[in-house]
């Protein structure tokens, strides 16, 4: 897993860490139960604050995304369904809605966007049934 | 944790003019501060204050406890020091410098500055005249690491070192405060290094810490408000956050960090013909603002900008 920061970027240097996380995670780039650099080694090859790097590795871990295990280090976390089917529809579509909002003002018709989603639905990892 | 650094309203009048004005700061123990601000805008004041350097006209600052004014030896010997520039005495040797600086630090940790100046490349034989910038900040910091201080203050320690020497400063910054629950605080005009480094953020225009807060909070909250009006646009008000205003033919530019409803109230009290507000990205924010006095050269008077 290889991080980087952009300074140029509008978003602060933890949630660029934990953005590429999760797509890493879900792109399946990344395992689970795999070994992510500590706090230590992350902060002085990114040469960033460790802070930084801990303030993220905190938020992954209460998204469930990651877990320290005391000694050993920080893993990818096995997914759970812990939030409720409901919730999680509710949430998706909110999203969905908003990218749906900026296809219509980008011009594309309903057909290329159904057409775009499934061609990017093959590059990512999902969940068997 | 306690406060390493607390300030109390000081001040500083340089031709009747505040440098710095009013400035309440605190950073707590093992947290590292960035000072952020234009050239001129008290950055190096403010600095010399703390340490006793510069005598404040109204209030007071206290490090490690005591009051900058009358810091004792003891207590400056927890505390080092990298000046803008990195002045060294230039008829030195990189060693002599180095036996030099140990006389005032009783914590001296000789084969940590030894091991640094081998990272750097650095020989004791060499003579800090001939040295290069780079080098010269890489001495200074080694001799500042070597002292075991409880804080360090750096001003401006990247300033005139090319990227690459400007990256290795910053790793070493970080190993630094991987080391140990260590206060820093460091000045720059370098968004990019601040916010790698640092815990938290303070900007000061003209003297007036206009925002302090932390690292993360810092980007997504800066707007750019531009104000149309039928005339000559007036100036933005004062406020906690402003960073900088400038007018564009008739229309006023304010860039605001913590954008908030106080801001928009502010910006409708000017009655403005309009008001629009964009994400601004704050490195850009700052390039527009820390050009210097070039700025304010009158290039556009008479004329109608192409902006």
């Amino acid at each position: 897993m290889e991080f980087h920061i952009d300074t140029a970027s509008r978003l602060p240097i933890y949630r660029q860490l934990t953005g590429q996380l999760r797509e890493a995670v879900a792109r399946g780039q990344v395992q689970a139960d795999e070994r992510l650099p500590s706090v230590r080694e992350l902060s002085r090859t990114l040469v960033v604050n460790p802070n930084t790097v801990a303030r993220a590795y905190t938020e992954l871990e209460r998204e469930g995304i990651v877990n320290t295990r005391p000694g050993l280090g920080v893993f990818v976390a096995r997914p759970k369904p812990e939030l409720i089917k409901k919730v999680r529809r509710e949430r998706f579509l909110d999203l969905l809605d908003h990218l749906l909002t900026e296809a219509v003002h980008l011009g594309f018709t309903a057909e290329e966007v159904v057409g775009m989603v499934t061609e990017r639905v093959g590059q990512f990892q999902w969940i068997r049934d | 944790m306690p406060d390493v650094i607390v300030t109390d309203r000081l001040t500083k009048y340089y031709d009747r003019r505040p440098a710095v004005n009013h400035l309440d700061l605190r950073v707590p123990q093992g947290s590292v501060y960035g000072l952020l601000g234009r050239n001129g805008a008290g950055k190096t004041t403010a600095i010399k204050m703390l340490l006793g350097m510069v005598h404040a006209d109204i209030g007071t600052a206290e490090v490690l406890g005591e009051d900058s004014s009358r810091l004792r030896p003891q207590t400056r010997a927890r505390i080092a020091y990298l000046a803008e520039g990195h002045p060294l005495y230039r008829w030195m040797k990189v060693g002599e410098a180095v036996r030099f600086a140990r006389a005032f630090y009783p914590a001296w940790n000789q084969p940590l500055v030894e091991q640094i100046l081998d990272h750097f490349e650095l020989s004791p034989k060499a003579k800090i005249r001939r040295l290069s910038n780079g080098q010269r900040a890489q001495v200074s910091l080694a001799l500042a690491v070597a002292a075991e201080p409880e804080l360090l203050i750096l001003d401006d320690p990247t300033l005139g070192l090319d990227t690459v020497v400007r990256r290795d400063f910053l790793e070493s910054l970080i190993q630094i405060i991987q080391r140990r629950a260590r206060t820093i605080l460091f000045s720059s005009h370098i968004l990019g290094d601040v916010e790698r480094v640092a815990d938290r953020i303070g900007i000061l225009v003209d003297g007036v810490l206009r925002v302090d807060c932390p690292t993360e909070h810092f980007k997504g909250s800066i707007r750019k408000l531009v104000l149309e009006f039928p005339g000559p646009p007036p100036q933005f008000p004062e406020c906690v956050g402003l960073v900088g205003n400038r007018q564009v033919g008739r229309k006023l530019e304010a860039i605001v960090v913590g954008y908030g409803e106080e801001h928009r109230r502010l910006a409708e009290s000017l009655s403005p013909r309009s008001i629009e507000v964009i994400e601004f990205n704050l490195e850009d924010a700052f390039v527009e603002y820390t050009r210097g006095p070039r700025r304010s050269l009158p290039i556009f008077v008479g004329g109608e900008p192409d902006a």
